[in-house]
């Protein structure tokens, strides 16, 4: 990193000295420019936080009541000491945004988790010009290429069709923000009813307050005693497998909606009966028409396959450097163990509703 | 192709054996019997030779992807496989194909054998087009000869059994033996008339379940046989129409490779099929496996190695008499049978009846049993006196009594990626033991045994623990003891213990025990046979 770069890693996060804030930082600081509201991205007991106007609810429901939330709309600049920020559709999940950094004439923009194909829970991901990226690389190899969204849909439904003629239920895991409702969006509500695990149907009322149109859900646990489940679909966070929570179903069939289902070896350590591939992060052709995309001279590259993607853009003439988090150094490889807990984990609190 | 690939994801999907069964009886409902037949084929091992090496499948898709050699291994480090990697890598298809399993194989694939590396390239190329990532990964099995599925035969003759009405028994025996993948296959393996049987075919084996209780739960000692459990190849000699058939149970015909037991045949009388075991056998007493591997995959047999591992036939069963099928009479009585004729052969060095172990109390037995490794035999065999010769591996009319194994507690030490299911994480490990001189030398490696949960315990270890890199192995802080078991143990040149386990596996992780307190190399040198 050179000192004049408008961002610099410390070790609370991505600093812009300029304007003396930060942008998703990983320890409590006064002032957080949150790009969305994953455990990962936005952190608990920050002085201020600045997001999206899509993302306020979203945010909110993971910062707690006390949390200040200053919200703007997409496009529209602020001056935060100096520095013009602005935030721009990421099209990782509602209220997800790249932050547009100016200063003195320089243009940086930061993505945070992003992807390329649009869906019906947020925003489309919209390309924004700049001197310097800042570019996530979850899944940076180029055997990491998404089938489309509707393909794995349909599948998605045949599944439960065929679930609820075996007289099974359907036991869909996927994070709670964000994967949750996109794949909610994608349902057939023709097939059976939809049943959703607190930490999803929390977030859930969050969307819909933000006017996302979900299919009608009802919270799993206030189903009376002795309920027949078979033919139901219920979606919950994957730490839900194999519990006594998941084994009041009676016979269920599972499934997981993950990138990293694309491989054979992964798809079968994680014994679910259904692998099925689909992620919000941006897969490897996305990835590298977004860098495109941008214009940039400079791009840096951040968590996931950080070293690959560098040393493809090198070949391709790029300035391209590896920009450390503190995810950085605690493994030899970056590999699917790491994204796996930035895509699949659910979260740490609220795991049922209050 | 689409179909067959179809049927492989489901299999491939399941662990659950009614639903494999389910997806191949709806494969086979629906295939026409030219693919059913590959598809048989395939599906219980048996492959064609390895068409285009991975080698260039690797070279030729890297290209064909526009993605250079360091970017490919990247992928085959998160992938793990070869035939799965190009089958990600290569762009979306640009039309797709319905010709059948059988066009793809006869038409395309066999032909590219005495092909040119030029058409080779082409073929494969062209092939790919038209294919989306199952059936490329499929077909790339294929072409490199290590197609594998997770059904076993028994599956698909269940499955078979079920499409035709025919006994599974009958199908599993016209599976039997060499046959070419024709359409007239199949619809010989479907025929109700039984009267088929081919007469080069053996019978399908009898197998034993491991006895896991005490010997006591199998009810009065009177009812049952007692002999050893001998460690070489199962087989079955086949004297037809004066001809002699060797098979292993791994359903080759060996003939040939033992010539001893092919000359075997001409003594025997017209229509009998034995069961028993190769044994290499010298001066009246058995020689070690390792023995019989020397002679194992040699593609000629000298006169010194003949030599120095002659091989006998341990005969344990007489399954046909006379040319007529006697697998249902009760085993005491096909006993008699095979005793009279062992006799009769009266070849002592070439044929010998399988001794029984004499006792009158389970705990007379459990003593005799002791003495299994003192004629490198592996424990005992009981048989019920009443049984038939059942197909397969039924429960409740024969087990294998296996004397315990040798465990031992032995640090981990090093550490490498597994591939497959478990490429990207460490789980192939490398355990050793303290020598004279206090410090820690190689004794086994081993990968199965631990649970998903421990595996990724252990990951995380080694991860942290790292001391140096040798190639694609990891040596790790000698901080971890596990018991091991093995089944054998043996002097080696070859090690620098000075000594080799035969099938080392993880028993479990003595999370109990600090690595000081792992055995001795000494006190594993005590466990050779003979000290």
């Amino acid at each position: 990193m050179n000192a004049s770069d408008l961002l610099q890693p410390t070790e609370h996060g991505l600093y812009c000295e300029e304007g003396d804030f930060h942008v998703d930082p990983w320890r409590p600081v006064p002032r957080a420019v949150v790009t969305h509201a994953h455990a990962d991205h936005a952190c608990w007991g920050c002085g201020r936080y600045l997001t999206s106007a899509e993302g306020e609810r979203v945010l909110r429901v993971r910062m707690g009541r006390e949390a200040v939330i200053d919200a703007v709309a997409y496009g529209e600049a602020v001056d935060v000491g100096g520095v013009r920020v602005s935030l721009h559709p990421a099209g990782h999940i509602l209220g997800s945004s790249q932050v547009r950094l100016e200063h003195r004439g320089r243009v940086w923009v930061v993505s945070g988790d992003y992807k390329v194909e649009p869906d019906a829970t947020c925003s489309p991901f919209e390309p924004v010009r700049c001197h310097a990226f800042v570019t996530e690389s979850t899944f940076g190899l180029p055997i990491y290429r998404w089938p489309s969204q509707q393909a794995v849909f349909d599948e998605i439904n045949a599944w439960w069709r065929s679930n609820r003629e075996a007289g099974k239920a359907s036991l869909l895991l996927a994070y709670a923000l964000g994967k949750s409702q996109r794949l909610l969006s994608g349902l057939d509500p023709s097939i059976g009813p939809i049943y959703t695990h607190g930490a999803v149907e929390k977030l859930n009322r969050a969307y819909r307050e933000t006017g996302i149109d979900l299919p009608p859900t009802s919270y799993a646990g206030a189903a009376e005693k002795g309920k027949s489940w078979a033919g139901s679909m219920i979606v919950a966070p994957p730490s839900a497998q194999g519990t006594p929570w998941a084994r009041k179903f009676g016979p269920v069939s599972y499934a997981l909606a993950s990138g990293w289902m694309t491989i054979r070896g992964t798809r079968r350590r994680k014994a679910v009966d259904r692998g099925f591939v689909l992620s919000d992060h941006v897969d490897w052709p996305g990835l590298l028409g977004a860098i495109e995309a941008t214009g940039a001279e400079r791009v840096l590259v951040t968590h996931g396959y950080s070293a690959v993607v560098v040393k493809w853009l090198r070949e391709k003439g790029l300035d391209a450097d590896v920009i450390l988090t503190r995810y950085e150094g605690e493994r030899d490889d970056k590999g699917a163990e790491e994204g796996e807990a930035d895509e699949e984990t659910p979260p740490a609190e609220g795991e049922e509703l209050s | 192709m689409k179909a067959f690939a179809e049927l492989y994801t489901a299999l491939d999907e399941t662990t659950k054996t009614g639903e494999k069964v389910e997806a191949l009886t709806r494969y086979f409902a629906q295939a026409r019997p030219a693919d059913a037949a590959w598809a048989v084929y395939f599906l219980i091992g048996r492959k064609p030779k390895q068409v285009v090496p991975s080698k260039k499948l690797r070279a030729w898709a890297a290209e064909a992807a526009g993605v250079p050699d360091w970017l490919f291994d990247e992928s085959y480090d998160a992938v793990g496989d070869v035939a799965e990697t190009v089958a990600l890598l290569l762009p979306t298809p640009d039309r797709s194909s319905d010709l059948p399993l059988s066009h793809w194989v006869e038409d395309r694939l066999l032909p590219l054998r005495d092909a040119d590396e030029a058409a080779q390239h082409a073929a494969m190329i062209d092939a790919w087009r038209s294919m989306d990532r199952t059936q490329r990964f499929v077909w790339n099995k294929l072409i490199s000869g290590g197609f594998r599925v997770g059904v076993s035969q028994q599956l698909v003759t269940r499955a078979l059994a079920r499409v035709s009405g025919v006994e599974a028994a009958i199908v599993a025996h016209r599976l039997m033996g060499d046959w070419e993948p024709t359409p007239a296959f199949y619809d010989r393996l479907r025929m109700t008339d039984a009267r088929d049987a081919d007469h080069s075919r053996p019978y399908p084996f009898c197998l034993a379940h491991a006895l896991e209780g005490p010997p006591e739960s199998l009810g009065a000692i009177e009812d049952w046989q007692a002999e050893w459990k001998w460690d070489g190849i199962r087989a079955q000699l086949i004297r037809r129409r004066g001809d002699t058939f060797l098979w292993t149970r791994g359903e080759e015909l060996v003939t040939d490779r033992y010539p001893e037991l092919a000359t075997l045949g001409a003594f025997l009388p017209e229509g009998t099929v034995l069961d028993g075991e190769i044994l290499p056998w010298l001066d009246g007493s058995p020689l070690p496996f390792a023995q019989l591997q020397r002679r194992i995959g040699r593609k000629t047999l000298g006169k010194t190695i003949l030599a120095e591992v002659p091989v006998v036939l341990i005969a344990y069963d007489l399954i046909e008499s006379g040319g007529k099928d006697i697998r249902a009479e009760p085993f005491e009585s096909r006993r008699s049978g095979l005793a009279r004729l062992v006799e009769s052969v009266n070849l002592p060095d070439r044929l010998i009846l399988s001794p029984t172990v004499e006792a009158t109390s389970w705990e007379g037995l459990t003593e005799a049993r002791e003495g299994s490794r003192d004629r490198q035999a592996e424990g005992l065999m009981l048989k019920r006196r009443g049984s038939p010769y059942h197909v397969g591996r039924k429960r409740g009319d024969w087990w294998k009594w296996k004397v315990n194994p040798f465990t031992v507690d032995a640090v981990l030490t090093a550490a490498q990626r597994g591939s497959g299911k478990r490429a990207s994480l460490y789980t192939d490990y490398t355990f050793s033991v303290w020598d004279d001189a206090g410090k820690l030398v190689p004794i086994a490696k081993a990968y199965s045994g631990l649970t998903d949960k421990e595996i990724a315990r252990v990951d995380a270890f080694v991860r942290r623990h790292m001391v140096e890199k040798f190639g694609p192995v990891r040596t790790v802080k000698p901080e971890l003891v596990f018991e091991l078991a093995f089944e054998g143990i043996q002097r080696s040149t070859r090690h620098k213990s000075g000594i080799a386990v035969r099938f080392p596996r993880i028993l479990r992780w003595r999370d109990d025990k600090k690595p000081e307190e792992a055995d001795t190399l000494e006190g594993i040198r005590a466990m050779l046979p003979g000290e």
